[in-house]
């Protein structure tokens, strides 16, 4: 499963990212946010107008936001 | 930097401090420009980096031995690996490699004392470079506010720096981290190891949970405000809520303020009329200085308002929310929620709006919202919208507390962002195209902006716009005055009309009339290049030097412009006024930005195409309506 398609409120563990898929800054600034292998995410929140884009990802005590194209390239696996 | 002249000097006697030079270093977010305002208060100097425009913020600190030294406050950044210009901006500064400016002695590696997971990430990578490195544990008190309780003294051993617990805003810590730096100032350099991403995260994360003696699980305020901030229908709510009463405030909590502006402005013209005898000079101090500066000047208030709801979103953390509802909506256009906050901040001015960009790490996304910043309705716009709005809208009731004036108004607001909608959409089509943009984003901890903290930013905001006000806008209006009054006028002839700049304004109107603008207006809008507001400086000068009476002189602009121009005319200039890239401040820091003139002239051409399109529609409109 890709992270895009977890409900809101789930959590998942990020099992492999297909980092070909992002612009190359865009990977580094995923990997220092700790969007990366490994890490466990809560889908926390999900945009409001029309297609429920962007996504805000509960991590650790963080919240980042980032793109249903970005977390279509990140396969999990429920946590 | 600060002069060094200023800088208080060891006393004799005393051991001389080998440190000069201190930087703030951490992620976005740590808290650092709170910590760096308690270290320093006002004694900062706001300047910009050479050849990047990333603010550089320096301060004066004092050690606890008295002596001074520069702290620098660099951009927030997640590495020293830089992904974005602001982070090659602070890897710069740590290594001194900007001309003039020493590498740091030492570093104080800032933290979110409830992010540490995270933040120890870059905070090991900064001690790994060696240097003296003292640890501020900042925002300590929303750490207990989350529950967390952790252990200074464990952080500090597994680091290898000492850590000092602060917390800004309460000015709590702040000694003793001045004490450490004092301390480790004359340690030797020692490099550790590099280590890999993966391995700074492993061991952040074993540092972090070695440090938290206890984590109550408590419902955390900030993801409960998410809830409601992010709602599906709550949320956009509450954002258009919000964003009503700033410019509600904008406009009528102004009022007041504006009127007692206003009345001294013209009672500092009575008084120079009664002090000087008449003559040239007198004229020149009333209808020159006086009448032009003043009309610009009584927009402070209106200016202070925006601002202060800008700094306020900003510190509060509300901002980043903003960004993250919109960018569904700017997504549509080609752009992303980033675009957001530079294009709110450009409701106020498009030059913090385009500085704002940086934080943009896509290339071509950041040129579009640099170009159509231009066109979102900025405060300099104001009182050309408000000076016409008043002299040629009735003050009509249209129900629901709407007045007429101020859905005119609203309606040049909507008008700048659907236009700047379209243009972002053809600009990415055309100039701008790339790969669609991303949105990545941290959206920070909420936090109740610290009241000082606002006001030292407003106070550097008005700063700026009185400088403006008092060099370029006097400088222009004063110019004109002479250039209006020279060659003087023989019997039965108008001023103006003899006049260098009625010269010049004669060829200029010939383009112009089509669109319905008189001689006047291209004698207004040839200043008006430096600024907008000076065309309401210009238009007051003009009037004034041809009115023939001095009961003449003292009628309010608003009743001369009435008498001089038409319906049609006085819609037609507020359509153009919505376009025209008419602010010299705005096409420098576009050069700067772009690194040449290519996109400035751009954003030259388009717009001003564009404001002429659009004066001559409403003109030819309003003409056909029979307004004309």
């Amino acid at each position: 499963m890709t992270l895009d398609r977890v409900p809101v409120g789930h959590s998942a563990r990020i099992v492999a990212v297909d980092w070909s898929r992002l612009v190359e800054e865009e990977a580094q600034r995923l990997q220092a946010l700790g969007v990366d292998v490994g890490s466990t995410v809560e889908v926390a929140h999900r945009g409001v107008f029309g297609g429920s884009d962007p996504i805000a990802l509960g991590i650790g005590r963080m919240t980042v936001a980032l793109r249903k194209v970005h977390a279509a390239a990140i396969e999990v696996e429920a946590a | 930097m600060l002069p060094r002249s200023k800088w208080k000097r060891p006393e004799v006697g005393e051991p001389a401090s080998p440190v000069t030079t201190v930087a703030l270093v951490g992620n976005p977010n740590a808290g650092k420009s709170a910590l760096f305002n308690a270290l320093t208060g006002a004694r900062q100097k706001i300047a910009n980096y050479p050849g990047v425009t990333v603010e550089r913020k320096a301060g004066r600190m004092l050690l606890p031995g008295g002596e001074a030294v520069t702290l620098l406050d660099l951009p927030g950044a997640y590495s020293l690996f830089a992904a974005s210009p602001d982070e090659e901006v602070t890897s710069k500064a740590i290594f001194g490699e900007f001309e003039g400016d020493e590498a740091p002695q030492v570093l104080v590696v800032v933290v979110d004392a409830a992010n540490l997971e995270q933040h120890l990430v870059f905070a090991q990578e900064v001690i790994a470079l060696g240097r003296p490195t003292v640890m501020a544990l900042n925002m300590l008190d929303l750490a207990e506010r989350d529950g967390l309780v952790i252990d200074p003294h464990a952080l500090s051993e597994a680091l290898g720096v000492p850590v000092v617990p602060t917390i800004a805003v309460r000015r709590k810590g702040l000694v003793e981290l001045g004490a450490a730096i004092a301390e480790v100032a004359g340690h030797e350099e020692h490099h550790r190891p590099a280590t890999s991403l993966a391995e700074r995260r492993v061991t952040a994360q074993a540092i972090a949970q070695g440090a938290i003696i206890s984590e109550t699980a408590r419902h955390r305020l900030h993801s409960r405000l998410d809830r409601l901030f992010l709602h599906p229908w709550l949320g956009p709510l509450i954002l258009f809520a919000a964003l009503f009463v700033v410019f509600q405030a904008v406009f009528s909590g102004a009022e007041p303020f504006v009127a007692v502006l206003e009345d001294l402005v013209a009672r500092l013209i009575g008084l120079v009329r009664d002090l000087l005898p008449a003559g040239l000079v007198r004229d020149l101090l009333t209808d020159g200085v006086l009448a032009g500066v003043g009309a610009v000047i009584v927009f402070l208030p209106q200016i202070v308002i925006l601002f202060f709801f800008i700094l306020a979103m900003e510190a509060s953390g509300y901002m980043a929310r903003a960004a993250f509802l919109m960018d569904r909506l700017m997504s549509r256009v080609g752009l992303s929620g980033r675009s957001f906050i530079p294009l709110l901040s450009s409701f106020a001015c498009a030059v913090p709006g385009i500085m704002a960009t940086r934080s943009i790490s896509d290339p071509k996304d950041r040129l579009t919202t640099i170009l159509i910043a231009p066109l979102m309705t900025c405060s300099a716009r104001l009182p050309v919208y408000t000076m016409i709005i008043a002299a040629f809208i009735p003050n009509r009731n249209v129900g629901l507390g709407m007045g007429l004036q101020g859905l005119v108004l609203l309606g040049l607001y909507a008008f700048g962002i659907v236009g700047a909608m379209l243009a972002a959409l053809l600009l990415r089509r055309t100039v701008t195209k790339g790969v669609a943009s991303g949105f990545i984003m941290e959206l920070p901890k909420y936090q109740l902006p610290r009241a000082s903290d606002l006001l030292l930013g407003l106070a550097q905001r008005v700063l700026i716009f009185l400088r403006r006000a008092g060099t370029i806008i006097l400088t222009v209006t004063v110019v004109l005055w002479l250039l209006l009054n020279f060659p003087r006028a023989g019997e039965g002839q108008d001023q103006v009309d003899a006049s260098i700049a009625g010269y010049t304004a004669n060829g200029l109107a010939v383009v112009l009339k089509p669109i319905g603008f008189n001689r006047d207006i291209a004698l207004a809008l040839i200043p008006a290049m430096a600024a907008r507001e000076v065309a309401v400086s210009s238009l007051a000068t003009t009037y004034a030097v041809s009115a023939a009476s001095e009961d003449a002189q003292a009628q309010a602009l608003g009743t001369q412009l009435k008498s001089h121009w038409s319906l049609a005319t006085a819609l037609a200039f507020l359509a153009w006024f919505v376009f025209a890239p008419q602010c010299m401040s705005t096409i420098a820091v576009t050069r700067r930005e772009t690194n040449g003139w290519k996109w400035p002239a751009l954003m030259l051409g388009y717009l001003f195409g564009l404001a002429y399109l659009a004066a001559g529609l409403t003109y030819w409109t309003a003409v056909w309506l029979g307004l004309g």
